[in-house]
C-alpha cells in the first residue's frame, strides 16, 4: 500500500500542477484584459446571420452506433491487456481461449458490416 | 522538524522539480512546434514564413502567445459557461498530465508505474471529453457538429491504435513503458519486426490528434474552425497549445513503442556518445516533422472514406494482427517472459 501511494504520489502532484495551470492561465488573462462584451460579441457565430434555430438539432444515428461500437471494441482492448502480458505463461490454452473470445466478437463485426452500420455516404 | 522536512517535505518539492523540468520545455516545445511547422510548410511551399519577429523569425511564437493573452475572453451568450470554460482547461491538463509516465532516459521518468501504457492509453482517451464539452456547450452549429465528428473519428482510430499497442506488449512482455524500451535493447526496435503496425499507429496518431490529413472536425472551408469556433484568448490557447502538445506525446509514444525510446541506433562508438535523452528527442522531432510534412502532402480525406478507412481497414488487419502476432510469439517460443523464466 505504502509503495503503492509512493509510485502514484508523482502523478498527483503533476494532476494538481496541471490543473492549477489550466485555471490560472485563462483567470489571469479574464482579469488583466479589459473585457467589453456585447450582443453582437456574444452571440454564436453563423456566417453573420443570427443563429436561425438552436444549435442543439437532431444528429445522425450513425454518431451513436460508432459510440456503441467503440465501447465493445475498448473494453476488448481492454480485457486483452492483461492476457498480451501473461501470454508467455498462459501458454496454448491461453492463446486459444483469446482466439475464440475475439472469434465471438468478429462474429458481431461482420453482422453489424453487413447490416451497413459502418456505412458513411 | 528536520526530519520531517526530509521524509516529507523534500520529496514533495524534488518530484515538483521534476514535473517544472518536464512541462517547461515541453510547452516551449509546443510554441516551437507552431514555429516550425509553420517554416516547414512555407519551405515546402517555396515561401519564407514567418520572418519579421525576431532572427528568422524566431519570436514569432512568443508574440502570438503575447497577443493571445491580451485578447478579450468572449463567453457567448447561449453557452453554457461552467461547462464551455472547463472544455479548454481539461483538453489542456490531459495533454499534460500524460507526460508523467514518458521515460525520456533510462530512469528519467516521474511516476515510473507497471502500468504506463495503459495510464497512456487512458488519458489519450479522455481527450475525447474537452471536445464533446466544447462543441457541446458553445451552442452554435459549427461546434456541435464539429465536436461530433471529431469525437466519432477519436474513437474510431483509438481502437486500432489498442490493438497495436497490444501487438508492442506481445512481444515487449511489459506494461511498463520503461521496460519496453530496454525489451528493444536486448533485440532490435519493433519497428523491425511489427513494420506494418508501425505503419497503422503512426497514421492512427495523425487521425487521434486530428492533423492533416484527417483535420476534418477543424475542415475550415465548412466548418469554419470545428469545435472552438466560439472560443477566444486564453481558452483558444490552451485547446491549441493541449493539441500540439498532444502531438508531441503522440510521436513520444510511436518513439517508445516502434523506435526503441532513448536507445541509440547502433550500440557503437559514434552513436552512443549521445545521451538518452538527446536520442530521445531527435526521433520524437522526425516524426514530428514527417506530421508536418504530411500536411503539406497529402489532400484531405472526405468523411465517409475517413471513417471506412478506420473501421473497415484498420480494425480488421489490427484484430488480426494481435492473433497473428500472438501466435507467432507462442509458435516459435519466443516470448519474453518465457525466456526470462528459462535463463533463471
Amino acid at each position: 500500500m505504502e509503495n503503492l501511494l509512493v509510485e502514484y504520489l508523482p502523478i498527483l502532484i503533476f494532476i494538481g500542477l496541471a490543473v492549477g495551470l489550466a485555471v490560472i492561465i485563462p483567470i489571469a488573462s479574464l482579469i488583466i484584459v479589459p473585457q467589453k462584451p456585447d450582443a453582437e460579441k456574444l452571440s454564436a457565430y453563423e456566417c453573420g446571420f443570427d443563429a436561425f434555430e438552436d444549435a442543439r438539432i437532431k444528429f445522425d444515428v450513425r454518431f451513436y452506433l460508432v459510440a456503441i461500437l467503440f465501447i465493445i471494441f475498448d473494453l476488448e482492448v481492454a480485457f486483452l491487456f492483461p492476457w498480451a502480458v501473461s501470454l508467455g505463461t498462459i501458454g496454448v490454452f491461453g492463446f486459444w481461449s483469446m482466439v475464440v473470445f475475439l472469434g465471438i466478437l468478429t462474429v458481431g463485426f461482420i453482422y453489424e458490416w453487413r447490416k451497413g452500420a459502418l456505412e458513411w455516404e | 522538524m528536520v526530519e520531517f522536512w526530509w521524509t516529507y517535505i523534500w520529496p514533495v518539492i524534488w518530484i515538483l522539480l521534476q514535473i517544472l523540468a518536464i512541462v517547461v520545455p515541453l510547452l516551449v516545445g509546443v510554441a516551437y512546434l507552431t514555429y516550425a511547422e509553420r517554416k516547414v510548410i512555407a519551405a515546402m511551399h517555396l515561401r519564407r514564413g514567418p520572418n519579421v519577429v525576431g532572427v528568422y523569425g524566431l519570436l514569432q511564437p512568443i508574440a502570438d502567445g503575447m497577443k493571445l493573452f491580451f485578447k478579450e475572453t468572449v463567453i457567448p451568450s447561449g453557452a453554457n459557461r461552467i461547462v464551455f470554460v472547463m472544455a479548454p482547461m481539461i483538453t489542456f491538463s490531459l495533454a499534460l498530465v500524460a507526460w508523467a509516465v514518458i521515460p525520456l532516459g533510462d530512469g528519467l521518468v516521474v511516476a515510473d508505474i507497471n502500468v504506463g501504457i495503459l495510464y497512456l492509453f487512458a488519458i489519450s482517451s479522455l481527450g475525447v471529453y474537452g471536445v464533446l464539452m466544447a462543441g457541446w456547450a458553445s451552442n452554435s452549429k459549427y461546434a456541435f457538429l464539429g465536436a461530433l465528428r471529431s469525437a466519432a473519428q477519436m474513437v474510431s482510430y483509438e481502437i486500432s491504435m489498442g490493438f497495436i499497442i497490444i501487438t508492442v506488449l506481445i512481444v515487449a512482455g511489459s506494461l511498463n513503458l520503461s521496460d519496453i524500451v530496454n525489451a528493444q535493447k536486448e533485440s532490435v526496435w519493433f519497428i523491425i519486426p511489427l513494420f506494418p503496425m508501425a505503419v497503422i499507429f503512426f497514421i492512427s496518431t495523425l487521425a487521434e490528434t486530428n492533423r492533416h490529413p484527417f483535420d476534418l472536425p477543424e475542415a475550415e472551408a465548412e466548418l469554419v474552425a470545428g469545435y472552438f469556433v466560439e472560443y477566444s484568448s486564453m481558452t483558444f490557447a490552451l485547446f491549441f497549445l493541449g493539441e500540439y502538445a498532444n502531438m508531441i506525446l503522440m510521436a513520444g509514444m510511436t518513439t517508445i513503442l516502434f523506435f526503441g525510446g532513448w536507445l541509440p541506433p547502433f550500440d557503437i562508438a559514434p552513436f552512443n556518445w549521445l545521451p538518452g535523452p538527446i536520442w530521445f528527442i531527435i526521433k520524437m522531432c522526425m516524426l514530428l516533422f514527417i506530421f508536418l510534412w504530411v500536411r503539406a502532402t497529402f489532400p484531405r480525406y472526405r468523411y465517409d472514406q475517413l471513417m471506412r478507412l478506420g473501421w473497415k481497414v484498420f480494425l480488421p488487419i489490427s484484430l488480426a494482427a494481435v492473433v497473428i502476432v500472438g501466435g507467432v510469439v507462442l509458435a516459435f517460443d519466443i516470448s519474453p517472459l518465457a525466456n526470462a523464466a528459462a535463463s533463471k
